[in-house]
């Protein structure tokens, strides 16, 4: 089993978010969701981190930015975005200076609807995209380059109403083990 | 002789174990002061771990070297101590060490490597003089400045170079890199300065980075055991027991305080060394 | 004996010959020849009197002594009369009082007295001339292709070459007569011709702040100068003798009397050290060619301060007056200019203040006077004069080539001329990190300062070495630096300058390596020549070991790993888009911004200037004390005399 799995550190960067997204990122961090329970920690520095969580769409002035701190995360890594306006626009999806998604500018391997994604969510996003970490991992380990990202995305893809789901069951488990806590 | 090994292997094994797991407790302690039910104790483990894992980068060429001897000297230092060396020699060499981290961190000519770095020194102007004060303390109360002679003296150094204890015991903060003083790179908020020193380290050089603090902390530790040693076993009980309650106290410093500006960790530290530190060499150069 | 002479007589030829060698060939082959030649007289010292205890020689020579009190008149003339041209009185009227002063003594008491040896030589004298035989020539023939760039950038002005390295060799050969005179009256010729070459050094750009700083030079010299004389006096009509070596002995059997002309004596090692308060003659020679400041740094001029102060150091001692105010002035020194280094930004203030607080160091191990910290003090002074020469050395080149001598200017100097970079960083690190000398040397003050039981020294030197981290480290981040895009600049330096660097560099690395030997064939076998017992409390021989070894495996990891990384080279992280050259991003607005990175300075802590009032102050308190205190046992002396 490969330990990124098990430390997945996270930078977490503000497209044109209207914060709401951000929040909640922020949230997951606090002692109700306590993120730090699965070794995941909010790190500043693309440098040191595993999982790029990204909330807000793509815009013309920060494409760059988004591009350069994927690339310079090292291997493995994956791209969750976070909230539907980084999954594909939102509400912004029309305006003038707005590209899209964040898969328009780096290949994005989860995607989190919602808005703002819930706690639940983005966890949840997060969790999944460990397994695809893992496969990053085992590929490199392999002798092979990383799975193009763009192959996994579509699998991963779930409509809005599916998404909360899985998310709301997260969220009993944590209520139960903030509980037992 | 062969003790010297064995304790110099033991040392270069069990510190790395004894310091993950410290610091796995340091995160489980901090957590629950939160409230959080926290990481696991291995998680320190697993963040290595991960970090060898990663794809291999550098901003330059020469940073590789920087780092590698940035270790060799940290845990040669380490290993002088446990292997009854002279602790000025220790101090010395884990100087050497820390210079090397900071050209590392220089060399990138990155911004926020270089505040990170510039920051580094400051605290290594910050804490040496009170290490450099514990050490002469040592001699002047055992007459020997040989981890040997110190593990095995009559009496216990604690009382009489109580002065030293504390000063050593404040500076401490500084080098375990917790909060007020976390200034150059900071274990749990995780956003000063980017990541300060260690911004341009990736991956693997970030893991050694993790490993040398365990080595770390460990010898840091063993000065304190200095402080109780009396030849006999309760002397070692005590010792042991202040240690870990030396380390627990840090963490609960770190969770307690804010950060402070450099101003204050610079001059507080400096207050203490010759309010307590040179106030009790001057009792100690009295007295024996 | 023989060599002792060569050695002294053969630089001043040299000096005269090339006063009237014009052309730039001619003074190349010469200086060359004469280079090789001083430096292997030195060895060749070195090897014919390394293995004795010390030999003195008679040397008798009524002549000698008349031709040198004519120089002597000849030089107060002359320092009188430049003094009234450029309206430094001071500096007239104290020659006006010391020549007349030290003419009337030789010509009285003076003259009754026997000397029975001139000169000497001991493993002290045969180390020091070994600095200044090869250090002081190897910046001889740096100075020779340093000084064509120089004149290069001051075309138009008059080519005072010749004149330079007519002051340069004389200064060469006086050093020689200074460190192996019995004579204290023979010394004290040599040290005036030192003050008065360094005057003229430091006047050579004739720019008015040149001249105005050569003259503060030549009066503290002076100043010390007339210390000396006061010492001779007193050690001539007190004691009857005129000779180092019986005052020495005196030491033993008059106790701290002998300290009186002593502390007259480490006075004027004091003014010629530059320490606190007399410091800035030495910040001010830093107008002059950068060789001229590497020569009075390293081999020369300050270190025949120090070179007294560790000659005096039996006499010394924490039990006696001169004792504490020369440990405590060295002490204080060493802090205030450590910390003053810390706010300076020009690279040759850095070095100057560093050399100020090291003298500092050696200064105090000699008032320690305990054998442990005069190993300690020599050991400074030879590491020292190694790795500040070639700091010096690298600083002039890189000057000549970025033109600037601004810290903040050598970002990136490890892209632009990597070799420099190199050495200056080889330099730096010999300067304070662990398995280099300098280090070794202040691990052994240390103990000894902690063993003399002076506990305000001892916490001097913790905080001081703390301080002199600082400073060098963040220089020495400065310099490793990898900044892209800039170019090579290094074509274009002097062979000459680069050999000169590589030899030093090398010498650097090889004395570390051999100085347990040093220690043991040279060191110790001295101290327990001047000190009578076996030298005890010295760096263990494991340490020393571990030492080498630390050194052995530093330079085995820069053999195997430097520069060898085989990782992906990535762009450095800014907040923002790195453009991609590693030094502009994208700000706010798309627009491009350049980020340079500049130092630390704590101006409001360590300023130069509070660091040097406060120091001043402490100093001046201390002498006045200490030499207040030997005057006041002199009258009481002579009353109870009388």
């Amino acid at each position: 089993m490969a330990y990124v799995t098990k430390s997945p550190w996270v930078v977490h960067y503000d497209g044109s978010s209207c914060n709401g997204c951000d929040i909640e990122v922020l949230a997951c961090l606090m002692p109700m969701y306590d993120v730090e329970r699965f070794g995941i920690i909010n790190t500043g520095n693309p440098k040191h981190a595993d999982v790029f969580l990204v909330t807000g769409s793509v815009n013309e002035q920060n494409k760059d930015v988004v591009r350069q701190i994927y690339e310079q995360m090292p291997e493995p890594k994956v791209v969750v975005a976070v909230g539907i306006c980084a999954c594909h626009g939102g509400v912004f999806r029309d305006a003038y200076n707005i590209l899209g998604g964040v898969d328009t500018v780096i290949p994005v391997d989860c995607y989190v609807p919602g808005c703002a994604a819930r706690p639940e969510a983005i966890i949840d996003g997060v969790v999944k995209g460990l397994g695809i970490l893992q496969a990053k991992r085992e590929a490199m380990v392999n002798g092979a380059k990383a799975i193009p990202a763009e192959e996994e995305a579509p699998a991963e893809e779930a409509p809005a109403e599916e998404a909360a789901a899985p998310a709301e069951e997260t969220a009993e488990e944590i209520k139960e083990e903030g509980g037992e806590a | 002789m062969v003790i010297k090994v064995i304790s110099v292997i033991a040392y270069l094994v069990l510190a790395p174990i004894v310091g993950c797991i410290l610091a796995g407790l340091d995160r489980k302690v901090s957590a629950k002061m939160q409230r959080r039910v926290g990481p696991p104790i291995l998680q320190p483990y697993y963040d290595v771990r991960k970090l060898f894992e990663k794809e291999k980068m550098a901003p330059t060429r020469y940073q590789d070297f920087y780092i590698i001897a940035y270790l060799v000297f940290l845990i040669g230092a380490g290993a002088i101590f446990f292997a009854g060396g002279d602790l000025l020699l220790v101090i010395f060499t884990e100087t050497i060490g820390a210079a090397f981290l900071v050209i590392a961190a220089y060399s990138s000519n990155s911004p926020y490597a270089e505040v990170g770095a510039e920051r580094e020194l400051l605290q290594m102007m910050a804490y040496e003089p009170m290490m450099l004060l514990t050490a002469v303390g040592f001699y002047m109360f055992h007459g020997s400045f040989t981890v040997d002679d110190l593990v095995k003296p009559d009496t216990m150094a604690f009382l009489p170079m109580i002065g030293l204890f504390i000063g050593f015991i404040y500076i401490l903060t500084i080098k375990f890199r917790k909060s007020p003083f976390d200034l150059s790179m900071s274990h749990h908020a995780h956003q000063e300065l980017v990541r300060g020193v260690t911004t341009e380290f990736v991956g693997r050089t970030m893991g050694w980075i993790e490993v040398s603090h365990w080595y770390e902390n460990i010898f840091l530790l063993g000065f304190i055991f200095l402080f109780f040693c009396n030849g006999t076993v309760w002397g070692c009980v005590i010792g042991a027991l202040v240690c870990i309650a030396a380390y627990f106290l840090e963490v609960f410093i770190d969770n307690s305080f804010a950060r402070m500006k450099w101003q204050f960790a610079f001059k507080s530290a400096w207050i203490v060394a010759i309010v307590l530190g040179m106030v009790n060499i001057f009792i100690l150069q009295l007295v024996f | 004996m023989g060599t002792i002479t060569f050695l002294i007589i053969f630089p001043m030829i040299i000096a005269f010959v090339l006063l009237a060698a014009r052309s730039d060939k001619a003074r190349d082959m010469i200086v060359y020849i004469a280079t090789a030649v001083i430096a292997a007289g030195s060895i060749v010292c070195a090897i014919q009197y390394f293995g004795s205890a010390g030999e003195y020689f008679p040397v008798h020579g009524e002549v000698v002594g008349y031709l040198m009190m004519a120089i002597e008149i000849g030089l107060a003339v002359y320092i009188i009369y430049t003094g009234i041209k450029h309206k430094k009185y001071l500096a007239s009227l104290l020659a006006l009082v010391q020549t007349p002063l030290m003419i009337w003594f030789e010509l009285s008491h003076g003259h009754e007295i026997e000397v029975q040896y001139n000169m000497y030589i001991d493993r002290l004298s045969v180390i020091m001339i070994l600095i200044i035989g090869i250090i002081g020539s190897l910046i001889c023939v740096y100075a020779l292709g340093y000084m064509k760039d120089f004149q290069h950038h001051h075309a138009g002005e008059k080519d005072r070459r010749p004149w330079f390295f007519f002051v340069m060799f004389l200064f060469l050969g006086a050093m020689v007569g200074l460190v192996t005179s019995n004579n204290m009256i023979w010394m004290y010729f040599f040290w005036e011709i030192t003050s008065l070459s360094s005057f003229w050094l430091i006047g050579y750009t004739r720019t008015g702040e040149a001249i105005n700083n050569s003259f503060r030079a030549l009066i503290m010299n002076l100043l010390g100068g007339l210390g000396f004389v006061i010492g001779i006096i007193i050690l001539g009509t007190i004691f009857g003798t005129l000779e180092l070596s019986t005052m020495l002995v005196y030491g033993s059997i008059y106790g701290d009397l002998v300290a009186i002309p002593a502390a007259f004596f480490a006075f004027a090692g004091i003014t010629k050290a530059a320490q606190m308060p007399f410091n800035s003659w030495l910040l001010g020679a830093m107008v002059a060619p950068t060789p001229t400041s590497a020569l009075l740094h390293s081999s020369t001029m300050v270190k025949a301060g120090v070179f007294m102060i560790i000659k005096l150091a039996p006499v010394l001692g924490i039990s006696n007056f001169a004792g504490l105010m020369v440990m405590m002035v060295g002490g204080i020194t060493f802090l205030f200019a450590s910390c003053a280094a810390i706010s300076q930004n020009n690279a040759k203030r850095v070095l100057a203040y560093s050399t100020i607080a090291n003298l500092g160091l050696i200064v105090a191990c000699g008032g320690v006077g305990t054998p442990e910290a005069v190993w300690a003090g020599i050991m400074l002074i030879i590491f020292h004069a190694i790795t500040k020469s070639l700091l010096f050395l690298c600083v002039g080149t890189a000057e000549h080539h970025i033109g600037s001598r601004m810290i903040e200017d050598m970002d990136g100097l490890f892209v632009r001329m990597p070799k420099v970079a190199m050495f200056m960083i080889i330099g730096i690190a010999g300067m304070f990190l662990a398995p280099f000398g300098m280090l070794i040397s202040k691990w052994a003050t240390m103990t000894s300062f902690v063993d003399s039981g002076n506990f305000i020294l001892v916490g001097i030197i913790c905080f001081g070495s703390a301080v002199t981290a600082f400073y060098w480290l963040k220089w020495m981040g400065k310099l490793s630096a990898v900044v892209a895009n800039e170019e090579n600049v290094e074509q274009s330096v002097h062979k000459s300058e680069t050999f000169v660097h590589v030899t030093l560099t090398i010498l650097t690395v090889v004395v570390c390596l051999i100085f347990p030997l040093i220690s043991m064939y040279g060191l110790v076998p001295y101290l327990e020549g001047v000190f009578g017992g076996i030298a005890t409390g010295l760096l263990s021989s494991s340490n020393m070991i571990i030492m080498v070894i630390m050194l052995a495996v530093l330079v085995l990891l820069a053999a195997m790993f430097f520069g060898k990384s085989k990782k992906e080279q990535v762009p450095i992280y800014l907040a923002g888009v790195n453009k991609g050259d590693n030094r502009t991003y994208y700000g706010s607005m798309q627009k491009e911004v350049q980020f340079s990175l500049r130092n630390w300075h704590m101006e409001s802590i360590f300023g130069e200037h509070r660091m040097n009032v406060i120091g001043d102050v402490l100093t001046v308190a201390c002498l006045v004390i200490g030499i207040g205190a030997v005057i006041a046992t002199l009258i009481s002396l002579l009353g109870g005399v009388a």
